[in-house]
């Protein structure tokens, strides 16, 4: 058998397991609680105590997607049967479905947001940190620095020249704008991580091509962009949930066309007093994608997380 | 060094030749490469800034564009100077700063520590506790306002199952007392395995042999720990400090849902006070020099540590 001293005893494994287990219950609790809340009625979403077991219903998600206005008596009954599921559940309520909400266009506002700012950014972000990590860039340090400190402005302190320019362009509140602006804000964060994965492709593979007769962009399309490929992908899911989860532009640059999902889910109310149902099934459609992204990434988050400052 | 055929005759081959051979060189291709970001940055950065400067020695005021657009110096960073309410919204950011970073570095650190003893299972665990992290600030610091309801809150029902008080006779975020406490909450739920994860990659890089060098001379695992361990992952856990120093200094989406900077002004951290100041009062020239002042300071701070960060990575 053999034997390391620095191997940890299997009661420490226990002790630590459990611990940390522990603690990730812990966590979850809030996220399961969300979820467990969309699936609630609103009485027993506001129960006290608290229910743990309740008889599931998708009312939430029904007033999520729609605004109900309500009917008298006479009204319900000259509507008749309800034709679908939905028209039952909201019919039960003493209320009639007038049309759809505007959850599902600010969903789709962060979808074209999210992957349009993030596709701009990988073209952009990929093609300078080629030049940065293969050519000698002239001030190539302070350019990177300088990258990299755009990260370190508060939101809002930006915000106010930007509204005012983008007020100018015409820009305020429009699709193009925000990814634009997601872009700029990501930017910093691309350029350092794919410099980090161009880095580690060895130089030999360009050079072989390149003596082959290619040029340096066919060397830089055919032979560096496959190889850099899963450092693309990953540093782009980095992109895209940060976009999808920025809040401080989108509520200051944005109240219509262009307004996403975070600045809007908190703003969800029903007919009487918070919808919490409602709210907790925007949330979980809204956030359960990004958890399985992170499943996906969880080789890659911590060079994403510190700007590739940490390789695992 | 002999010279493969190919770049022999790469090497005879005259320049303006090799040019059309190859394209564009290798200068204008780094250009081109390069421009595009720079120009995004300089425009949607660095232009704002400047502008940000400028406006801050004026009286400017988006909502009034016809008034005329005075030069008033350096008035407006005397008033925020000279302001108490610009200091209690910096003591409520330094009180959320102070206590997140110190909870969120101990029990990340603990954490780390543990998920490094390697028991089964270890790899999903971690997972599953980054998930906070990784979701909108905004739509979860929502959700806490639910959790923190008085009597039909979960938290206060929990609070109330442990201590026994009744779960409607406090408030999280009603109590003057209890709100910065309520972001704390909150913050370090959500950012701890941020700092955990970075520890985790300070301690998967020590060495083994180390250990085994100590365990030879009976070091106590004690003092493997302090003399070991520590010091190694020190430079690690300076980091985490840095990285959640800047992004608390900018907090804005997770407070601005939870509290909303109240009750009073018990939770106005920097960045919700400047966005009232910017885009409910609309002092366009007073908000700028406060936005200027915040990232000085950001600024300034930041680089002092990285100095010391970068003396503690040398030793």
């Amino acid at each position: 058998m053999s034997f390391s001293v620095t191997e940890p005893t299997k009661g420490t494994k226990w002790f630590a397991g459990i611990l940390v287990i522990g603690y990730a219950c812990i966590t979850l609790v809030p996220l399961l609680w969300i979820i467990a809340t969309g699936f609630k009625s609103p009485a027993d979403s506001i129960a006290y105590p608290p229910v743990v077991v309740f008889e599931p219903t998708l009312e939430g998600y029904v007033n999520l997607f729609t605004e109900r206005t309500r009917a008298t008596p006479d009204m319900l009954e000259a509507a008749g049967e309800p034709d679908t599921w939905y028209d039952a559940i909201v019919q039960e309520r003493g209320t009639v479905i007038s049309g759809p909400s505007r959850y599902g266009e600010r969903f789709l506002n962060s979808v074209i947001i999210g992957f349009g700012s993030t596709f701009l950014c990988m073209v952009l972000g990929t093609m300078a940190a080629y030049a940065f990590s293969r050519f000698k860039v002239p001030l190539k340090d302070d350019l990177l620095f300088f990258i990299l400190s755009t990260r370190m402005m508060p939101p809002i302190a930006v915000a106010i020249p930007i509204f005012l320019m983008f007020r100018n362009l015409g820009l305020n509140d429009t699709h193009l704008g925000m990814i634009l602006l997601y872009t700029a804000v990501n930017l910093s964060l691309s350029v350092w991580l794919l410099k980090g994965f161009i880095d580690e492709i060895p130089i030999e593979y360009e050079e072989a091509a390149l003596i082959d007769g290619y040029t340096r962009f066919q060397a830089f399309y055919k032979v560096v962009l496959p190889q850099a490929a899963t450092g693309i992908a990953s540093t782009a899911i980095f992109c895209l949930i940060f976009a999808w989860n920025e809040y401080a532009f989108a509520v200051l640059l944005t109240s219509g066309t262009a307004q996403t999902a975070p600045p809007f889910i908190p703003t969800i109310i029903g007919t009487s007093g918070k919808d919490w149902p409602a709210v907790a099934a925007g949330a979980t459609i809204f956030l359960v994608p990004v958890m399985v992204f992170t499943i996906l990434l969880r080789k890659h988050l911590l060079r994403g997380i510190t700007f590739g400052a940490v390789r695992k | 060094m002999t010279l493969s055929p190919m770049e022999t005759a790469a090497a005879k081959t005259p320049d303006s030749m090799a040019k059309r051979i190859r394209g564009l060189s290798d200068r204008t291709i780094a250009w081109i490469f390069v421009a595009p970001t720079i120009f995004l940055l300089l425009a949607v950065n660095i232009f704002p800034l400047i502008w940000t400067i400028r406006l801050s020695f004026t009286n400017f005021r988006v909502n009034r564009p016809n008034n005329d657009v005075e030069w008033v110096g350096l008035r407006n960073y005397e008033r925020i100077l000279t302001d108490p309410d610009v200091w209690n919204t910096m003591q409520a950011t330094a009180h959320f700063l102070i206590w997140t970073i110190a909870l969120q570095v101990l029990i990340g650190f603990a954490l780390a520590y543990l998920i490094n003893k390697k028991f089964k299972g270890n790899d999903m665990w971690t997972t599953i506790i980054v998930f906070p992290m990784m979701l909108s600030p905004a739509v979860v610091g929502n959700f806490w306002t639910f959790l923190y309801q008085p009597q039909i809150g979960l938290f206060n029902y929990v609070v109330a199952f442990f201590t026994g008080a009744d779960p409607a006779s406090f408030s999280m975020i009603g109590d003057v007392h209890l709100a910065p406490w309520a972001i704390v909450i909150a913050d370090t739920w959500m950012w701890t395995p941020f700092v955990m994860l970075i520890c985790l990659a300070g301690l998967r890089s020590i060495p083994d042999s180390i250990y085994e060098a100590a365990e030879c001379d009976r070091a106590s695992k004690w003092r493997q720990f302090w003399t070991i361990t520590i010091p190694m992952a020190l430079p690690f856990l300076m980091l985490a400090v840095l990285f959640r120093g800047i992004e608390n200094f900018k907090m804005f989406d997770l407070v601005v849902q939870l509290t909303g900077g109240g009750p009073g002004n018990t939770t106005t951290l920097t960045s919700i006070d400047l966005k009232r100041e910017a885009f409910e009062k609309w002092r366009t020239g007073y908000s700028s020099a406060y936005a200027v002042i915040l990232f000085v300071t950001v600024f300034g701070l930041a680089s002092i540590y990285v100095k010391a960060l970068n003396k503690v990575k040398e030793r």
